[in-house]
């Protein structure tokens, strides 16, 4: 009975223990997170070998090349900017404790609003067209991001619930306009093929006197994605500086901190919350945009691609800095065009899609969770103290 | 934040009268096919130009050359796109073809990410490149308008006529023929039923025996599809009615399971399907062995392992017909047919393996029936065999020249029957005839 008693009173083995602000100095950090990196190429490696022997050497070869290989770099640029302008857009929200999961149903809406008047508004000259679909998709995402922040500020609700519910009205919204725009064909395919009405590459192209296209001298300036990818660069740097340097980003880190201390400093925490929210679902509206008119020129459920959840992912391991998102973004991206290329190459001996999810789950689950050991630290059990529990 | 409100309605209204005042409209597109005839002759020019029913042309250049690349719509684990995976793996053995010179593109969705992954292939040497699914077609379009030393095909697809390139191509099988041979060995079995006194009052609506069909949806593919099978059937017992249950997905186990069963229940004595699943058969065998006097036949594949008691045969597609003869011809420097259809007389399609259940003589009936079919002394679509509003039809249009989904151009009835896969390679027939019945549109 006694000794009983004492055992109960034994330490653990181990503890986790908080390590504070600033305790792990820079070089261990990313000690850590490089370590956890090549210890997910390592496992990766068994696991390919183990599903359908291939050497790690041509496992990581084929990984470079489906995600930096010739022909191959531009498609990995192209969704990691994607990535990346959702990640910006739910940055300034995360940095106000606003928990924002709504971001694939805004860059959904967005991709709606832009899609109607492409659909709808023909006859307007390229210029125009183009314009209207931005200004129309900013204006619908930003309004779905303002709804729930509207609702958090009048009456409390929960916010993380509200914009995830959002994300289903947006699919099935887009789902709507799909099946009436699709009629009886099996796919809907490319808006306005023939004219090329309301596609960026519109404001560039040339038409013969039978409206057949001019074949034009290729160039960077005539290329829909190097618009896409310089596009949301700026917007990733116009954010930074806005996060950094304006008042209203000053006030979002304040309202993020503590909204009492905001309060007290005279902030109005409503009025804040409203405007970021309006930004952020604004700025994933733009990204649907940008998608619609230089990349699919249609609409589907997957325009968004699953990425405004993994944006979630790459704006907390980027503490919302915007520039450590483009790293992020590009390394997330880069992960999955080379577990795709994997699939590809040896899907007909065994390697299926979901073996390269797997790959992606082992990869993001140890990047995730060496941010863990960064923040805590495994504590064991002491000889000395366990002697003197005795 | 009451001014950045009101900047914000303020936005929201000049949108709003930008957009009144826009009348926005639908701009019909110009400029395909303007100005041909829109009688018979046309038509026959038009099909002549484009629509070859060609085999595999035998090899003269050199195979080494030739790098194909596939954009599929799923991977082998999933029917429709593993017949593809075999037809194009078959055609390329049979021509020599290594395996290091096809380049796979497993599981594409529809949307940019074949324009990704077309240029991927380019880059890796492709010059000839298939997409598999419809919804591929558009991307595949822009791709091959910007690489025009690549041959590009869409399968199933309809565009490449009417898109004025000359490196993209459609190609679709004249299923419809098989379809029609699998209604031939249904109608054996329903005129052994009804010759034996198996069927009762409630396999009856009025005189005519009911059958039953799961169709995927309402477009061409489908109804040229149960229409080809439903005139099978009436090729052999006269006396039947056709009940079309649609499911609205390519693939729902559940929803054509479900769709299934209600028509059997109903009184249905033959279950056929367009849907991709093995749903519908699954239930046939189940009220097989409940007692009920019912048989399917399927699509595809071989139903004998869900059904092995009730299944007749399925209708099929030999892709490996294409697939050669566009190889072939690639590689000899020719240029693959913009609409490319075949049938029996090419070997493209067939029907699988006959169940035990099948009447006796459905052999030699189904052997007749396809030398008939090989020869042109039978059409499926014979206008002198079936009605539309009681009335026998003397001409039907092909194309939509508009974008309105009608079909405004070109007729294809002519000398007692309806030209199916005529000018596009994509079927076309979407006439609701006589006998049909639609469930749930």
């Amino acid at each position: 009975m006694a000794e009983q008693t004492v055992k109960t009173k034994k330490a653990p083995l181990f503890h986790i223990v908080g390590r504070g602000r600033g305790q792990l100095p820079a070089y261990l950090a990313w000690g850590i997170r490089v370590g956890a990196f090549l210890l997910a190429l390592l496992l990766n490696a068994a696991f390919v070998y183990l599903v359908v022997q291939v050497d790690p050497l041509t496992f990581y070869q084929t990984m470079l090349k489906g995600a930096f290989g010739e022909g191959y770099l531009w498609a990995t640029v192209k969704g990691a900017a994607k990535l990346l302008c959702i990640a910006v857009a739910l940055a300034p929200a995360f940095k106000m404790r606003f928990w924002n999961i709504g971001a694939e149903g805004q860059v959904l809406v967005g991709g709606i609003a832009a899609a109607i008047i492409m659909f709808y508004c023909t006859n307007l000259p390229p210029v125009v067209i183009i314009l209207l679909m931005a200004v129309c998709s900013i204006i619908a995402g930003g309004l779905w991001g303002l709804l729930p922040a509207v609702f958090k500020a009048k009456m409390d609700a929960n916010e993380t619930l509200f914009t995830l519910m959002m994300n289903y009205i947006a699919m099935n919204l887009v789902n709507y306009f799909y099946y009436l725009w699709r009629g009886p064909k099996t796919a809907l395919g490319k808006i306005n093929q023939t004219t090329h009405r309301g596609w960026l590459s519109s404001l560039w192209e040339e038409r013969d006197a039978n409206g057949f296209l001019v074949q034009q001298e290729e160039s960077l300036f005539t290329n829909s994605d190097f618009w896409f990818v310089a596009i949301i660069i700026v917007i990733t740097v116009l954010m930074f500086f806005y996060l950094k340097y304006t008042k209203q980003g000053y006030e979002i880190a304040v309202v993020g901190e503590s909204r009492n201390t905001a309060r007290y400093a005279g902030i109005s925490v409503n009025k804040v919350m409203l405007r970021t929210m309006i930004i952020s679902g604004a700025v994933c509206g733009l990204c649907g945009f940008l998608v619609v008119s230089s990349q699919s020129n249609t609409i589907s459920t997957s325009m968004a691609g699953g990425y405004g959840f993994t944006a979630i992912i790459v704006a907390w391991l980027s503490k919302f800095n915007t520039f450590t998102m483009a790293g992020v973004s590009v390394l997330i991206v880069a992960l999955e065009k080379g577990a795709a290329q994997m699939a590809n190459q040896y899907g007909s001996i065994g390697f299926s899609p979901a073996a390269a999810d797997v790959m992606i789950g082992i990869m993001l689950l140890l990047i995730v969770g060496s941010e863990f050991f960064i923040h805590y630290k495994v504590a064991f059990r002491k000889k000395t103290k366990e002697v003197a529990a005795v | 934040m009451k001014r950045f409100l009101s900047l914000f309605l303020a936005c929201l209204m000049v949108v709003a009268v930008a957009l009144t005042m826009a009348s926005c409209e639908n701009e019909e597109p110009t400029g395909d096919g303007a100005g041909l005839p829109y009688g018979f002759e046309g038509t026959k020019e038009l099909a002549a130009q484009g629509a070859v029913n060609g085999v595999a042309p035998t090899v003269t250049g050199d195979v080494s050359k030739i790098k194909i690349g596939a954009i599929l719509i799923g991977d082998a684990s999933e029917g429709y796109t593993k017949a593809h995976i075999d037809g194009i793996t078959q055609a390329a053995a049979q021509l020599g073809i290594q395996e290091s010179q096809i380049v796979w593109k497993y599981s594409t969705p529809e949307n940019e990410e074949v324009t990704t992954r077309g240029e991927q292939l380019i880059a890796d040497g492709c010059n000839v490149v298939i997409t598999n699914s419809y919804g591929h077609q558009t991307y595949t379009l822009e791709l091959a308008g910007k690489h025009p030393e690549v041959q590009f095909i869409a399968m199933t697809g309809d565009m490449a006529a009417t898109s004025g390139l000359s490196n993209l191509s459609n190609a679709f099988t004249k299923v419809y023929e098989s379809r029609y041979v699998a209604g031939v060995v249904a109608g054996m079995k329903l005129k052994e039923l009804i010759d034996g006194g198996k069927l009762t009052d409630a396999n009856y609506d009025g005189e005519n025996v009911k059958i039953g069909y799961v169709g995927a949806f309402n477009f061409a593919e489908v109804m040229s599809g149960y229409t080809a099978f439903y005139l099978g059937v009436k090729s052999i017992v006269n006396n039947v009615v056709m009940d079309v249950h649609f499911t609205d997905s390519w693939y729902d186990f559940d929803k054509e399971k479900a769709a299934a069963a209600s028509l059997v229940e109903s009184g249905c004595v033959i279950i056929s399907q367009h849907a991709d699943s093995a749903g519908a058969p699954t239930a046939v065998e189940e009220a097989f062995n409940a007692g009920k006097t019912v048989y399917c036949v399927g699509y595809n594949v071989s139903m004998l392992d869900v059904a092995p008691n009730s299944a007749l045969t399925s209708a099929t597609n030999v892709w490996s017909a294409y697939y050669s003869y566009a190889f072939a011809t690639a590689i000899n420097g020719g240029k693959i047919a913009t609409n490319w259809s075949a049938g029996y007389k090419e070997g493209a399609v067939k029907i699988t393996e006959l169940g035990s259940a099948c009447a006796e003589g459905t052999q030699a009936k189904v052997d007749e029936v396809i030398a008939k079919l090989k020869s042109g002394e039978l059409n499926v679509f014979d206008t002198s065999k079936f009605t539309v509003d009681g009335k026998t039809i003397t001409w039907a249009y092909a194309t939509d020249s508009d974008g309105d989904f009608a079909y405004d151009k070109n007729n294809v009835v002519a000398d007692g029957y309806f030209h199916e896969s005529y000018v596009q390679s994509a079927p076309a027939f979407n006439l609701k005839i006589d006998g049909i019945r639609w469930l749930n549109k």
